[in-house]
């Protein structure tokens, strides 16, 4: 396990660290963060498959367009967490902030808490699992990937969607434009199933709790007798 | 018919034919208009300043002798690795989707030639134009279409764009005939249905969450990167001020007659100011700061010739971007194609429906059929002889300046024509040490 203190030793070097171990075939798999002190920009650009643990809150844009790696914030994170992932897989064991796993284009962002506003925005290929709430404006204009809520959502959920799969177990205070419910078939089932067991929460919810969301693609062409909807 | 004198038929100033023609299309279609390009009004310009010459009081430099430098540097503030261009005429962000890829290709042809960059646009890099871009600066868009870390590493820079000048405040659109599988691929997006880029960022709002979004770009990229950002010219003054405090290395600054692939015809038209409006206070936001020439300037929006180029060096900037006219110098409304463009029902010169995809000159399209008319070779050539043509105007009006380098030039070094460019420019109006504005006049 390599330690590295953010406080003493600085930003910088953190993910000048993380960074050299791109293509480097290195045993150093295990990192641990200490003294995170909500600092913005903790292990961005990451592209190795390792394990990194940090060990406190984070500020914004944690984890940012992650590629491969394992990132464990023991604590909650600020805005834009994950932003932009690639790959690998982000998990926040307390609350997210404002944009979390926004654009992100793949691999899997878990909050175990609540997540804020413009959760999933215009996410791009990402899975998101979200034990807890997400806030207004979440998903919009989400292009692709899942997002799976086991609360209640809030207003303007899927505004403007396109082909983001969106299943919410609790309530949704509001639909945004051109988000429907949809029909549940069997492979929104197994997709649900899939992100319940990675995103540690199988113990919690079971496929047929949720409720789908999704695109009516009523705004897909540009169309005068849609104005009122813009 | 009496022979008594009658009132000749009268237009209306205000109900021209013009205006009457586009009510008339929208009773007809009930949806504004659309269009490509910037600002097709009469706007104050750079025709509206002159420059003094050298005379008794400055000796110009010999115009085929002696040296008059055109480099530049930009992201010299806290880049490790800044950008060195041979001259100072870059070429402005268009997207992959609303060019083809050969012209994207032709774009890094040219520039390369001419030591100077190219810059991606909404839609991602493309490997035309990477592999034939010496320098390629990578645009940061709100869409972030086709945005990962391996690109953001293979660009020599980073634009973040926070506006741009054909719609300061405005997305975009792509309309769906231009969405071809590769392009929707590229943003991930279905095939063949209109894609809206976002105004906003989705992950930052404000100057303070900009200066850590910029953080984070620099820590993805070890610093290495000169950070860019673009902005409209809207409120020049306080824009460069906050970019500059966000932590920019560069400014972007776009006036009203920068092009966009589509917008609507009203936004473009009436929406923001024309780039002589905005150097001036953009240099006096970086003055004010103590950050001129440390931040860099690059201004578009209209500049056409080397005397373009060399007014706007002279009011301040470092460097400027060109992207309709290098597209005309690609072939873009060329006279060659007239009766393709009738059939479109325009006429060479006035063809800006770019986002329709069917373009002539096989440049603005995702048509196979179109875009393999256009040579990327010949096109590349054509590009690298305007850039070297308005390299020589600009050092020709410099060394008549007594400049021996460019960004030698200065206010001093211009007058104008109108009381408009004067006061707009903050140079005297020709004649007259009157300069519109200044002490209380």
């Amino acid at each position: 396990m390599q330690t590295f203190d953010l406080e003493a030793q600085g930003l910088r070097a953190l993910n000048q660290a993380l960074h050299n171990l791109k293509d480097a075939n290195t045993n150093e798999t295990a990192w641990e963060v200490v003294n995170p002190k909500g600092s913005h920009a903790i292990a961005v650009g990451v592209d190795a498959p390792i394990d990194i643990t940090v060990r406190g809150s984070t500020g914004y844009y944690c984890a940012g367009m992650n590629k491969q790696a394992t990132i464990r914030v023991k604590g909650s994170a600020g805005p834009g967490v994950a932003e932009n992932m690639m790959s690998g897989t982000v998990i926040i064991d307390g609350d997210a902030s404002q944009y979390a796993g926004a654009t992100g284009r793949g691999g899997l962002l878990v909050i175990k808490g609540n997540a804020s506003s413009r959760c999933g925005i215009s996410m791009k290929g990402i899975d998101i699992v979200v034990h807890g709430n997400i806030g207004h404006m979440s998903c919009f204009m989400a292009q692709s990937g899942n997002i799976l809520v086991l609360g209640d959502a809030g207003d303007a959920l899927g505004d403007s969607l396109y082909e983001a799969h969106l299943f919410v177990r609790g309530t949704v205070k509001s639909l945004g434009t051109d988000c429907i419910e949809k029909e549940m078939r069997p492979e929104h089932l197994a997709i649900i199933a899939d992100l319940l067991k990675r995103g540690e929460a199988e113990h919690l919810a079971k496929p047929s709790d949720f409720k789908r969301y999704g695109s009516a693609r009523k705004l897909y062409t540009f169309n005068i007798d849609n104005a009122s909807s813009y | 018919m009496s022979d008594f004198p009658h009132t000749p038929p009268k237009q209306s100033w205000t109900y021209s034919n013009d205006v009457n023609a586009e009510i008339r299309r929208a009773a007809a279609t009930g949806i504004y208009d659309i269009r490509g390009g910037g600002s097709k009004r009469k706007l104050p310009h750079f025709d509206d300043l002159l420059f003094l010459g050298a005379s008794i009081s400055r000796y110009p430099l010999e115009g085929y002798r002696e040296k008059c430098a055109t480099d530049v540097w930009l992201g010299t503030r806290y880049a490790k690795k800044p950008i060195h261009l041979d001259i100072p005429v870059t070429i402005a962000g268009m997207s992959f989707g609303a060019l083809s890829g050969p012209a994207k290709e032709a774009l890094g042809r040219g520039a390369s030639a001419a030591g100077t960059s190219t810059t991606t646009g909404d839609g991602g890099m493309t490997e035309e134009e990477r592999g034939h871009s010496k320098s390629l600066v990578y645009q940061y868009l709100p869409s972030r279409y086709g945005m990962n870390p391996d690109d953001l590493r293979r660009a020599d820079a980073i634009e973040v764009v926070v506006g741009q000048g054909a719609k300061p405040g405005g997305g975009g659109m792509l309309l769906g005939q231009k969405i071809s599988d590769r392009v929707a691929k590229m943003r991930n997006l279905p095939k063949g249905i209109d894609q809206r880029s976002a105004c906003r960022h989705p992950d930052w709002t404000g100057p303070d969450d900009l200066e850590i979004k910029i953080m984070e770009i620099r820590e993805i990229t070890d610093w290495e990167k000169p950070i860019y950002v673009k902005i409209g010219g809207a409120r020049p003054y306080y824009d460069t001020a906050l970019a500059v405090k966000a932590g920019a290395d560069v400014v972007v600054l776009d006036g009203m007659q920068g092009g966009t692939a589509a917008t609507q015809d009203v936004f473009i038209e009436n929406v923001g100011m024309p780039i002589l409006a905005c150097i001036p206070l953009a240099v006096k936001a970086l003055q004010d700061l103590g950050m001129h020439r440390k931040v860099q300037l690059i201004v578009s929006g209209g500049i056409r010739t080397g005397a373009d180029v060399a007014k706007a060096m002279a009011l301040g900037a470092d460097a400027v971007a060109i992207g309709t006219a290098a597209l005309i110098a690609l072939g873009d409304n060329d006279p060659k194609w007239e009766s393709e463009y009738n059939k479109l029902g325009t006429t060479a010169g006035a063809y800006d429906d770019w986002h329709e995809g069917k373009d002539p000159a096989g440049i603005t399209t995702q048509d196979p059929e179109l875009f393999n008319r256009f040579d990327p070779i010949l096109g590349g050539r054509r590009l690298k002889n305007y850039l070297k043509v308005m390299t020589l105007e600009a050092q020709t009006i410099a060394r008549a300046c007594g400049k021996n380098h460019l960004h030698n030039l200065e206010p001093e070094d211009l007058c104008a024509l109108t009381i408009e460019g004067a006061a707009m420019a903050g140079v005297p109006l020709a004649g007259t040490n009157w300069i519109p504005g200044r002490n209380g006049f």
